[in-house]
């Protein structure tokens, strides 16, 4: 059991969490997250937005049950968390666009710290949340209010593209990797259902180029000419 | 000194509680979290012939104290398992349980076969890497076979008795709550030559979008775990263990140690833990000290003393 420190709501339906401890963890990695007893059953993997030597942060949305019950929780109050799971992205030399799409932005954050040249593109169906943030650690941030992220990057530009959003975004993604075909460069972060979050039940399977894979072992990150099923 | 000790088939469990199929992996997803000779033993994820990919679109919904899932038997097929999995098998300290699926008589047969060619080679190195055959003819989610077999009684006889032929090794059958008649079915298994049933598999259920006018699942219904299923499972435990004369595994959204007890006083020899391992990734670890605690507080030193009073 850890400590909440903070859990603050940033915009509608959008908190960030901080709780106490030292915790593990590479850039697209995630946590399994749990504050109830028996309902709802499953905890709820969420990705890593921050990190420090006293506070791991966490940025979510309101979506169900679950995230619902973390929203309510406050300073004070306990919660477990078991992890770090999954292979996060990859670290890789050469220019790099972190592009995340709605809640997609989370992982990003984290990943900023640990890529601070890389450039950044937030996208926004409303009103954009925790710019500020991205923009204290670099100037290069492009926001997109409405329309479609992907739409601002130079493809050409960077050695590697991370995406993480909607799936309609990341099929996007796909496209524009075809496009431009051969460059195999485009990372994407899927977001599935899970149960176990270790690797056991496979309920998070998903259908790639090299046969089913298991989005919490082997992803979330994948290669995104690797991915066949959405 | 507590004695938590279990056996069927003359292979001893050093307590009841064994990890089911579909929720424990191969064993070492759960390794790196606790030391496995903390439970009994483990069945591992469903094995057929040949590779399976499992079914597409949504794999798994939440329901009230339970879930649903559609994986559809994903997994590497039994050469595979058998040629590098295996050897990790050999090095745990507790009983191996091989869930052996199939989706043809044939599939059942040669499966079975392949398992007790690589039995018979490992065990003139001196080694072994499976302890037991669970044959599952219960999975509601593989259209061909699976559940179609454990339905009907004469069906499954000859699931059965083709399985039992092929292997020495001694046979559990793992029975479905969607049966037409769970006690003839187990009876059957007894008849046949198995050593232990394991009851129940999950309930066939389903899950509608309402707002997209469909089931969430590609293959319209699902497979329903979880502490949700429970009181029904732990009735048709109670019902087999009247009736059959063979050791009986009981499983069914079993998630404390109070529930492991209920279990083992309706007379199953040793209990399977599923859905719950999603819940505690210590699940094992937690369980055998609860039920030792529990146990104690209850002046209980022998599971003997209990097994069956109800």
């Amino acid at each position: 059991m850890a400590e909440i420190t903070a859990n603050i709501q940033v915009a509608p339906g959008i908190f960030r969490m901080s709780v106490a401890g030292a915790y593990a963890g590479k850039m697209g990695q995630f946590y399994m997250l749990r504050a109830w007893d028996k309902t709802p059953l499953l905890s709820r993997p969420i990705s890593i937005y921050s990190l420090d030597a006293e506070e791991i942060h966490f940025l979510y949305q309101v979506v169900g049950e679950g995230t619902r019950i973390l929203s309510m929780l406050q300073a004070g109050d306990e919660i477990t968390l078991e992890g770090p799971f999954g292979n996060g992205f990859p670290e890789l030399n050469g220019k790099v666009a972190l592009v995340g799409g709605g809640i997609g932005i989370a992982p990003f954050y984290y990943a900023l710290q640990s890529l601070p040249q890389a450039d950044v593109y937030l996208g926004f169906s409303q009103k954009p949340y925790e710019v500020d943030h991205f923009k204290r650690i670099t100037d290069r941030v492009t926001v997109n209010v409405g329309g479609h992220i992907l739409d601002l990057v130079d493809y050409e530009a960077y050695d590697a593209i991370f995406v993480c959003g909607p799936n309609a975004m990341m099929q996007a993604a796909q496209r524009l990797n075809e496009r431009w075909s051969g460059r195999n460069k485009v990372y994407v972060s899927l977001e599935n259902r899970m149960a176990c979050g270790v690797g056991a039940c496979l309920v998070c399977s998903v259908g790639t180029t090299g046969g089913r894979k298991k989005s919490c072992v082997d992803g979330p990150v994948f290669a995104v000419e690797e991915v066949k099923s959405w | 000194m507590m004695d938590t000790t279990c056996h069927i088939a003359g292979i001893a469990f050093r307590n009841p509680i064994v990890m089911a199929s579909g929720t424990f992996g191969f064993g070492h997803e759960y390794n790196r979290f606790y030391p496995l000779d903390r439970i009994g033993g483990f069945s591992g994820k469903g094995l057929t012939l040949h590779p399976k990919s499992g079914n597409e679109g949504l794999r798994s919904w939440e329901t009230a104290a339970g879930m649903l899932n559609s994986v559809g038997l994903e997994n590497p097929g039994i050469p595979a398992f058998l040629s590098t999995e295996a050897e990790r098998w050999e090095n745990y300290d507790v009983v191996r349980i091989l869930n052996l699926g199939g989706s043809s008589l044939e599939d059942y047969e040669r499966g079975a076969a392949l398992i007790e060619e690589d039995y018979k080679h490992r065990q003139q190195r001196g080694k072994k890497a499976v302890d037991m055959i669970e044959l599952n003819i219960s999975c509601p989610n593989v259209k061909a076979g699976g559940m179609a077999y454990g339905i009907q009684t004469e069906t499954a006889r000859t699931v059965v008795g083709l399985v039992r032929k092929a292997t020495t090794l001694p046979l559990i059958v793992k029975l479905s709550p969607n049966a037409e008649d769970i006690v003839s079915m187990a009876l059957m298994c007894e008849e046949e030559g198995a050593e232990a049933v394991s009851l129940v598999n999950t309930f066939s259920a389903m899950k509608i979008d309402i707002y997209k006018r469909r089931s969430v699942f590609e293959n319209s219904y699902a497979g329903l775990s979880g502490p949700a299923i429970k009181p029904i499972a732990l009735r048709m435990v109670h019902q087999v263990c009247q009736s059959v004369h063979i050791p009986v595994m009981g499983l069914g959204g079993i998630s404390s140690a109070e529930d492991i007890l209920e279990f083992i006083m309706a007379g199953a020899e040793v209990v399977q833990v599923g859905t719950h391992n999603f819940v505690d990734l210590r699940a094992g670890e937690n369980l055998s000290r609860d039920l030792e605690n529990l146990m104690r507080q209850l002046g209980i030193s022998s599971l003997k003393e209990i097994r069956g009073i109800v």
